[in-house]
């Protein structure tokens, strides 16, 4: 009888996987001193306040159209879908509450941040990106100016300020899209509609709490967008992944940080 | 002005410098030649601590570049202007913002001032008419020189320039020549020069580096290098296949790769 030869596992995949791991992990670690290079050249970026401006535009300005029509669709979306399920329970009254702190507290600051990143934060990846592939970031060097305080930290900053400012808009255009839908088109009273809203929101709790959020968020998708587009290789192929990447890893961590949030603001 | 002492570089497992020594007097104007891939460009970055050798050491105006602080380097790199290759223009600025970048950066000079100095040195690369123009509306050699007038705008004592006449036409190549004469002649500017081209370079350098190899294989005047004897001279200036330096990248055999049997020799 002749033995079959026991098959040894293949160490390969699994050094394979390692090493993965162990890249991801060192990509980890790097994007958390690249923010505290950002941090550290921020006071000198102020001397380029003209440039922070000039990128809130960029970034905050130009966001506008579409987290305005999101947010008037969202807000029609929910509308619709609360009235129908509260007019089971006869609750239509409770339309405006439930809107409003759902937008507030939960999808203002969280679909604004994965919008802002599909729109912002690639453009900003893309842009730094090409800054190095066609040695601008190298020129700037040599011209004796830091690009960590002319490029990383005035679009860091432009994406913490512009991120809040942009979640104000999706909610307004979101509780006006719900009121369009529930007042207007399906009849319930537009007292009853804001009353029950300004009598049970709560500023701090709500409002000022998903500004927190929106700002981590910003700060988050801004840190990603940057670090993609500074470490991407220097080839149209490696701005194109490096794109990828912003989205991909921005939507990720802002839903896993808004648990985390959320578990640590209730 | 510079030197360079014993300096050693290994990029991505190939050895680029293997211990090369080089002196460049002030006020003179010094080209560094050499096979493409020779590691020309990676020189100018260790002049300017852009990408620090593993080994030696590396004056710069009497400064050890490899033991510079980020901010020491900074100091420095204000003394020096760096035409890059593919010129490095920042696309978002016009002609004009680019020659001005370094001075609304460092000085705080009137706009008037700034106007002027842009103004002046636009007009010694022949393109103040199009100082309203962005950097994606110029052609290549427009781009260079531009970059150039970018890279003289502060009048730096040292410049380095990485490869100044590719895309050049031959009235512009002649101007660009003249300026870096002239520069060199009324500031006492140093200049290196990285080129390819021996019938421009030496119409204007006072010394010639040959680098092959990871060393230097030949220096001298233009005139020693044409009529130098040496294998890598005849070569790299004859512009001959056969040499020291291989045309081709490492292969195996061409007829295997074009599956006919080997031929035995």
């Amino acid at each position: 009888m002749s033995s079959v030869p026991k098959q040894m596992p293949d160490p390969a995949p699994r050094k394979h996987e390692a090493s993965r791991i162990g890249e991801a992990l060192a990509q980890v670690g790097a994007c958390g001193l690249f923010l505290f290079a950002i941090l550290a050249a921020i006071p000198k970026s102020l001397r380029h306040i003209r440039e922070t401006v000039r990128q809130i535009w960029f970034v905050g300005a130009m966001s506008l159209v579409i987290i305005m029509t999101s947010g008037l669709f969202v807000g029609m979306v929910l509308g619709l879908q609360l009235y129908y399920v509260l007019s089971i329970f006869g609750g239509t009254a409770a339309l405006g509450t439930v809107v409003s702190l759902s937008l507030y507290r939960e999808l203002g600051p969280v679909v604004t941040a994965l919008l802002f990143a599909g729109r912002a934060g690639t453009s900003v990846t893309a842009e730094i990106g090409l800054m190095r592939a066609t040695d601008q970031l190298s020129a700037m060097e040599m011209m004796a100016v830091d690009p960590m305080a002319y490029v990383a930290a005035p679009r860091f900053l432009a994406c913490v300020i512009a991120m809040p400012l942009l979640a104000c808009v999706f909610n307004a255009l979101g509780i006006f899209g719900a009121h369009l839908v529930g007042v207007t088109w399906l009849g319930l009273d537009n007292g009853t509609f804001w009353s029950n809203m300004t009598s049970s929101v709560d500023v701090w709790k709500d409002v000022v709490n998903g500004l927190w959020k929106s700002c981590a968020f910003g700060a988050v998708v801004a840190l990603i967008a940057v670090f993609q587009g500074y470490t991407t290789p220097p080839t149209s192929e490696g701005v194109a992944y490096a794109t990828t990447r912003t989205v991909v890893f921005s939507s990720i961590v802002v839903l896993a940080l808004d648990f985390v949030m959320t578990a640590f603001l209730m | 002005m510079v030197e360079v002492r014993d300096v050693r570089t290994t990029l991505n497992g190939k050895v680029i410098f293997d211990g090369i020594d080089l002196e460049i007097p002030r006020g003179k104007i010094t080209a560094i030649m050499g096979p493409s891939g020779t590691g020309k460009t990676t020189l100018l970055r260790h002049l300017t601590g852009q990408l620090m050798p593993d080994a030696g050491t590396i004056l710069v105006d009497g400064r050890n570049v490899r033991t510079l602080s980020r901010n020491d380097l900074f100091d420095l790199r204000e003394k020096i202007g760096y035409l890059f290759q593919n010129s490095a223009l920042l696309t978002d600025f016009s002609v004009f913002e680019n020659v001005a970048f370094p001075l609304r950066q460092h000085l705080k000079l009137p706009e008037e001032l700034v106007r002027n100095i842009v103004l002046t040195k636009l007009q010694a690369v022949g393109l103040r008419g199009a100082a309203e123009l962005m950097p994606s509306e110029l052609s290549g050699g427009m781009a260079r020189r531009v970059a150039l007038a970018r890279a003289i705008v502060r009048d730096p004592m040292l410049i380095l320039y990485d490869e100044p006449f590719v895309g050049l036409d031959p009235i512009a190549l002649n101007q660009v020549l003249k300026l870096i004469r002239i520069l060199n002649d009324t500031l006492g500017i140093t200049s290196i020069l990285v080129a390819h081209e021996f019938a421009a370079v030496a119409r204007v350098v006072d010394h010639v580096y040959l680098i092959a190899a990871g060393k230097i294989a030949a220096q001298g005047t233009p005139d020693e290098l044409t009529r130098d004897d040496s294998p890598w001279t005849k070569q790299f200036f004859g512009g001959e296949a056969d040499g020291p330096v291989p045309f081709h990248y490492p292969a195996r055999d061409y007829a295997l790769d074009l599956g006919f049997p080997a031929v035995s020799t």
